[in-house]
């Protein structure tokens, strides 16, 4: 087992697939020659060289465009956006084309392509540097989006969501690239997407939370258990499609959910998963589905950020809420 | 002087001042001597809060910042030649140009350190917010031309960008829009031969930048964009041409970023050191020196007292940001809409309450 941060891990992946599969490409900005703005494609183009690993123009809307027409043709290519808060220019590609190719053609064509990007706040990054827009993105009919907490799940998941034969948006939460150090297996490892991961078993309370939000779900839930409440942990790993069941399974045993998101809240995923809850579980609920998330505002510059960003004292106020109710 | 005198497309480009600070007499703007030492003391004010921002990141001081040293030059000449009623849309490398349009130096060092209130630009000063997603902003320039226009009003329009904004498709939309409605706008290429570590033959495979003009319907120029002179005179012959109802200008100064893109980035990963020494012997404020020099109009003492009287200027404006109370948590919610909605009331009580430690 080896001790890897996430961006390393992201880098094994990349380089597991590359060299397993000769139909894998990646394109980006600055992702050659630089390695990439965060260092995830390092030593990639040495490696693979220039026609595998492609620095590009300047153009969002042009880098997803072009990977799509390589995926056409059955290639795999692995885009990379520098952040999320540039990924609207790629949206019309996204929107437009590569989530309704499969539908529209019959099945004649497909696009197995993945579009990388982090994403997310916490950082004190400058503006448009900190989005988190999963909730704009599992709304688009046609693709998976797939957001991993841990170094483990980043290279299993990152490896089937090459593989994967639908388009797939990675996206990867910057404020722990290097925050967290986990074990990693050796070999292949794959993590199927689609399939929620258990963080914390517990009895009280199910907490709902993906990306970043999974540290600070963990910090909150040893707070908890000082105080008497057994908080459980599912991050689902994918946001889309969603791991139903294990949400609910969860939430019929602890009768209590709490949904801690970045992103804003109205129309967010917590949104969502309440409405789940509300068909599948709604005999079970103990207290009314609580969501801990970014606020309907613009995502402040670093010297407010943290009065936006979802952290410990909101969490357990929210747990406290729910148990109280 | 016309555009078509120095046509990109027979590789032409306009230089009026060389960097051993020899002048094209014949080119050389009708400026008196205070105004020549004034074009180097902006130069001058802009190299020196550059550095000091730089130095206040690695300090902590200050959040990531792009430095623009060997860019003066470009932003000074064309700053220069707007009139008061001319709008300025920039990117986020335009501090020279913002400070040159008196723009208070604390406003622009509170964006950079994360406060909202840097962005809070009185309209009287009739330049835009930093826009940092690249080339968008081109679009808006066009509709400010149009709308100026439309409205009969004075002036025209200069909108700043890299290299790296001529691949983007808000850009070719810009040039689009801006050819045929003849839109009283200057788009100002500040080709800086480096978009984080793309340099610009892997950018656009085009011999110049300034050849996509003709493409769109309106000139384009290259000039020498570290010689504030052929930035003045190119600028100032758009913005006529922009004026007189004629339509846009492509203009593309080659310049060089001496420093990293941001504090982020570190360009030893990318480009040689030898590379950036041989341009610093071309960079404006060099050559501007040995020009004033020549012409009686510089010394060491002067440039020694503007120096320290710039230095203190500069502290005085880092103090005033540092003491900035910074945003308060309503500040999250009080400008999204003239009047709050509900649901962003009670989001905005919710975090008081939290943070109160209310139940």
């Amino acid at each position: 087992m080896a001790q890897l941060n996430l961006v390393d891990a992201i880098n094994r992946a990349l380089r597991e697939e590359l060299e397993a599969d000769p139909s894998v490409l990646l394109l980006g900005e600055d992702v050659g020659k630089e390695g990439g703005v965060f260092r995830v494609t390092e030593g990639l183009q040495q490696a693979f060289g220039e026609e595998r690993v492609i620095d590009t123009p300047l153009a969002e809307s042009g880098i997803v465009g072009v990977a799509f027409g390589m995926a056409l043709l059955g290639l795999r290519p692995v885009a990379e956006l520098q952040f999320m808060g540039f990924l609207p220019p790629a949206l019309d590609q996204i929107i437009s084309h590569i989530g309704r190719i499969r539908n529209r053609s019959r099945g004649e064509y497909t696009a197995p392509m993945v579009i990388r990007m982090p994403y997310g706040g916490g950082i004190h990054a400058p503006e448009h540097h900190s989005e988190s827009n999963e909730a704009i993105l599992a709304h688009i009919p046609g693709i998976k989006v797939v957001i991993p907490s841990t170094p483990a799940d980043a290279l299993g998941l990152l490896k089937c969501a090459i593989r994967d034969p639908d388009p797939v948006l990675f996206l990867e939460p910057k404020r722990i690239y290097r925050a967290v150090k986990g074990e990693v297996p050796d070999g292949e490892h794959l993590v199927p997407l689609g399939r929620a991961r258990l963080v914390r078993p517990g009895r009280d309370v199910t907490l709902v939370a993906w990306g970043a939000m999974v540290r600070e779900a963990e910090k909150a839930a040893e707070e908890l258990a000082g105080e008497g409440v057994e908080a459980e942990i599912i991050d689902p790993r994918t946001v889309s499609p969603l791991d139903v069941e294990a949400i609910i399974a969860s939430v019929k045993k602890t009768g209590r959910c709490v949904v801690v998101h970045e992103a804003p809240r109205t129309c967010g995923l917590g949104a969502e998963i309440s409405a789940l809850l509300m068909e599948e579980a709604l005999l079970q609920l103990r207290a009314p589905v609580v969501r801990v998330t970014g606020f309907d505002t613009v995502m402040p510059l670093p010297k407010g950020e943290h009065f936006y960003l979802p952290d410990v004292l909101r969490i357990v106020r929210a747990v406290q809420k729910t148990m109280s109710f | 002087m016309q555009f078509s005198d120095f046509d990109p497309l027979k590789g032409k480009c306009l230089q009026v001042l060389a960097p051993d600070g020899e002048v094209d007499p014949k080119l050389l703007p009708d400026f008196d001597d205070d105004t020549l030492r004034t074009v180097f003391r902006h130069m001058l004010a802009a190299r020196l809060v550059d550095r000091h921002c730089m130095a206040l990141q690695r300090e902590g001081r200050l959040g990531t910042y792009p430095p623009l040293e060997g860019q003066e030059a470009c932003q000074v000449g064309s700053a220069l030649a707007l009139a008061e009623t001319d709008w300025i849309v920039p990117s986020f490398r335009e501090l020279a140009a913002t400070l040159v349009r008196g723009v208070p130096l604390e406003t622009i060092l509170l964006y950079w350190m994360g406060n909202e209130e840097g962005s809070r630009i009185p309209r009287r000063f009739r330049l835009l917010p930093v826009s940092i997603p690249v080339g968008t902003h081109t679009l808006h320039a066009v509709g400010i031309a149009m709308a100026l226009r439309y409205r009969q009003e004075e002036g025209a329009v200069v909108c700043y960008f890299g290299d790296g904004a001529t691949s983007e498709g808000d850009f070719h939309e810009a040039m689009t829009f801006a050819g045929v409605r003849r839109a009283p706008v200057v788009f100002f290429c500040q080709n800086n031969a480096w978009a984080i570590s793309v340099p610009r033959n892997i950018q656009c495979a085009a011999e110049s930048l300034a050849v996509k003009g003709v493409g769109y319907g309106m000139p384009g120029i290259q000039i020498d964009g570290n010689d504030p002179f052929a930035v003045f005179l190119a600028t100032r012959m758009a913005l006529e041409r922009a004026r007189a109802g004629s339509g846009p200008t492509f203009i593309e100064a080659v310049t060089y970023r001496l420093g990293p893109h941001t504090t982020s980035d570190d360009p030893s990963r990318y480009r040689e050191d030898a590379e950036v020494e041989k341009m610093r012997a071309l960079e404006p404020l060099v050559r501007y020196r040995c020009f004033l020099e020549k012409r009686g109009l510089w010394s060491q003492a002067w440039e020694d007292d503007l120096v320290r009287e710039l230095e203190g200027w500069i502290e005085e404006a880092v103090r005033q940001a540092e003491v900035h109370p910074g945003p308060g948590p309503q500040d999250v919610f009080d400008h999204m809409f003239a009047e709050l909605p509900p649901h962003l009331a009670r989001q905005r009580a919710e975090l008081l309450a939290a943070l109160a430690g209310e139940g």
